[in-house]
């Protein structure tokens, strides 16, 4: 479960059996490799414990529970790739969940729905990124305001009030399955493998990628490079606003309910799945397919929790937990070298080459 | 921010003395906004509804401020060593439960056992907190947002479906918010004086002073010799410590706990300590401006509630609020600094 345990073990044992893994099997250093054997690992404890993990029927309920999740984390990447975080998405959510519940009780036609919830979602993620890039205001605070603004905007639209009576052509969409996929990928799913893919490319393969990592590793030099700063985590921040007040329409389309409350608390989440992904909090570092694999060891590890019956309430415990191995993971190495200072019988040992994970990201 | 200036400073140069006025006048200024704001905002909502200034509605709001203002003081702490906590709320919740049902548990417990059974809780988790983010270099707002939702889990598999109702806690624990001297709640003379004590110990001790210096340069702190992890470790304990004792008045005060209790009150105790001039930054601001605050906050609550407006606005108008006041932090700040540098340049120095 834990993606540092290859990179924590690292001082503990000798040098020559580590050294001699690391030359034959160096994808296993990187961040994203050991998160993919972890997957894999969860996959075969999932698959021995129980028949059921690996059905099409299982497959899709994963998707169903987390394809939310999963989408909103593909935008909270980029930003905090870029050095800022957005920790208003759950609202963001939420304000959509509750506007598309409060225009369709007043008979509004879903496209003219669809199209307000595109403009707020945008004016949202506007507010976030003009107050963090044009004020220079910290984006932890601006998106705590903005998380406490947007959950009190959604609660004014609808109060205690539920809106439920929504058509089951929109419903059906968020619990259906894709036609033409075995009844195992959700639209959520699909969405998300689409986002992954277009977001996966901007981010590795065009200059507004490698632009993305060099703000996040140091922005003055990006901005001495000629990059555009301020307005790329602008647009950053407005495609998040755009992106999470969509995927709140799908959160509503599969609860069939629209209501004040809805994405409270998701943000943890999100965050975890970043963090677990390989992103580093500090920005500059990070990968797309990182984020995918942490997609898939979230998931898993909450579908297994499912099966044994643990309180789905307290789940908080877990995507917690993940996020602080996540954290500590990235800070093995640099653990490792405080402990050698510390223990002098460490002190022989020769440091190890450069992490892994500083290959990730990189700088341009 | 340019406001911290350490006291244990070599002989100060004219310019810089007056440099260093300056600041402090914008930063009082800073402070007696919110008092201004406050008395504008009750005069007003008094004017409207005579019933908010009734002695009753006062104490309402005062023992309604009471708990918001102890977790801003510990909030405080944290934000001014540039760390924020937002495991408040959580800490809140579970310190409640489990010092409430102590009542129902060993029956004719003295209550100042609860009380420290509250601050005990508190403390760990306070302690589990700065530790990790001292000793283990995390950024505090990843390890707090764990930590929010770890203890929020934790309480919630201890706590289950189950509620410690009023009935089972005695009279003279429920009374606590309800007590008065001379039509002032006990609670909140008591709370003045222990945030009157804090602001003494931020203001005039040298650990204290050594915070805000870790919070205006982490490293420049570090460097100069302030044993930085242990400062940050002691903030930590001290917001999780008074979490818990929160905890305990929560219980007193709403006399039903269960596992909800306290949740997202981080959001409002950190814009309480935001709007009172704290800066989210780190290295200034102080623990009465978060107090008033606090103060400000559920003034307006307890306006709205007057006047007749849903509840529901509260959120939102808090969420505005906080943008509001940061926004404004940094205007001034950015004038603070301009006016500074043209006095250097003009002295030549």
């Amino acid at each position: 479960m834990a993606p540092d345990v290859d990179l924590a073990a690292r001082p503990g044992r000798g040098p020559s059996g580590l050294e001699a893994v690391r030359a034959r099997a160096p994808w296993a250093f990187r961040w994203e490799g050991g998160l993919a054997l972890i997957v894999v690992i969860i996959g075969i404890i999932g698959t021995v414990a129980s028949p059921d993990f690996l059905t099409s029927n299982n497959l899709f309920n994963l998707g169903l529970s987390n394809g939310e999740i999963a989408i909103m984390a593909l935008p909270m990447t980029l930003i905090i790739i870029s050095g800022e975080i957005d920790l208003s998405v759950s609202s963001t959510l939420g304000m959509a969940s509750c506007l598309l519940g409060f225009l369709w009780a007043r008979g509004w036609p879903m496209i003219a729905i669809f199209v307000v919830i595109a403009i707020v979602g945008l004016a949202a993620g506007a507010l976030n990124g003009l107050l963090v890039t044009r004020l220079g205001l910290p984006s932890l605070a601006v998106t705590i305001g903005t998380l406490t603004l947007y959950a009190g905007i959604a609660l004014i639209l609808l109060g205690p009030n539920t809106v439920s009576n929504f058509p089951s052509a929109y419903t059906n969409l968020g619990v259906n399955a894709v036609p033409f996929t075995g009844n195992a990928i959700t639209y959520s799913t699909a969405i998300f493998v689409v986002l992954a893919l277009i977001i996966g490319v901007v981010l590795h393969a065009t200059p507004v990628g490698r632009a993305i990592f060099a703000m996040g590793a140091s922005p003055e030099a990006a901005l001495f490079a000629g990059i555009r700063v301020k307005r790329i985590k602008t647009i950053l921040f407005m495609v998040s606003g755009l992106v999470c007040s969509f995927a709140g329409v799908l959160y509503t389309f599969r609860l069939s309910t629209a209501v004040s409350n809805n994405g409270v608390g998701l943000e943890l989440d999100v965050v975890a799945i970043v963090l677990v992904g390989g992103i580093s909090i500090f920005g500059g570092q990070g990968s797309i397919p990182g984020v995918v694999l942490g997609v898939l060891a979230f998931a898993g590890i909450q579908n297994a929790l499912l099966l044994t019956n643990f309180n789905q309430e307290a789940s908080g415990v877990v995507a917690g937990g993940l996020l602080l191995l996540s954290v500590f993971g990235r800070n093995a190495a640099s653990y490792a070298s405080r402990l050698r200072a510390w223990v002098p019988a460490l002190r022989r040992q020769t440091e190890g080459p450069a992490d892994g994970q500083a290959a990730a990201g990189g700088q341009p | 921010m340019t406001a911290t200036l350490l006291r244990r400073e070599p002989p100060e140069t004219p310019a810089e003395t007056s440099s260093r006025r300056l600041a402090e006048r914008v930063f009082r200024i800073r402070e007696s906004g919110i008092v201004v704001v406050l008395a504008l905002f009750v005069a007003v909502t008094a004017g409207v509804q005579h019933r908010f200034v009734s002695d009753s509605n006062i104490q309402f709001v005062l023992v309604n401020t009471t708990i918001y203002a102890l977790l801003a003081f510990g909030e405080t702490m944290v934000v001014i060593s540039r760390n924020v906590d937002l495991s408040v709320g959580s800490v809140l919740g579970m310190s409640a439960y489990l010092s409430a049902s102590l009542f129902g548990e060993h029956r004719g417990i003295p209550i100042p056992v609860v009380f420290l059974v509250g601050l005990g809780i508190g403390l760990g988790w306070g302690l589990v907190n700065g530790l990790v983010v001292a000793a283990g270099r995390v950024p505090s707002l990843v390890v707090t947002l764990a930590s929010l939702y770890i203890i929020r889990g934790v309480n919630i598999l201890i706590v289950g479906g189950g509620m410690v109702t009023a009935n089972t806690l005695p009279g003279s624990f429920t009374g606590i918010p309800k007590d008065t001297v001379v039509g002032i709640p006990d609670l909140a003379i008591a709370v003045a004086v222990v945030i009157a004590a804090g602001a003494y110990y931020l203001r005039s001790y040298r650990s204290g002073r050594e915070l805000y210096a870790i919070g205006s340069n982490p490293e420049a702190a570090r460097l100069a010799g302030i044993p930085t992890g242990k400062r940050v470790l002691f903030a930590f304990a001290v917001s999780g410590a008074i979490a818990g004792v929160a905890g305990v008045l929560w219980a007193a005060q709403y006399g039903t706990v269960d596992s909800t209790a306290g949740t997202s009150y981080e959001l409002t105790v950190i814009t309480a300590v935001v709007v009172g001039g704290v800066a989210i930054f780190g290295g200034s601001g102080s623990v009465v401006g978060a107090a008033l605050g606090a103060l400000l906050l559920s003034t307006i609550n307890s306006a709205l509630y007057v006047l007749g407006i849903s509840d529901f606005w509260d959120q939102a108008i808090f969420g505005f609020l906080l943008l509001l006041a940061i926004t404004i932090d940094r205007i001034i700040s950015v004038r603070l600094t301009a006016a500074l540098r043209l006095r250097s340049t003009h002295r030549g120095t």
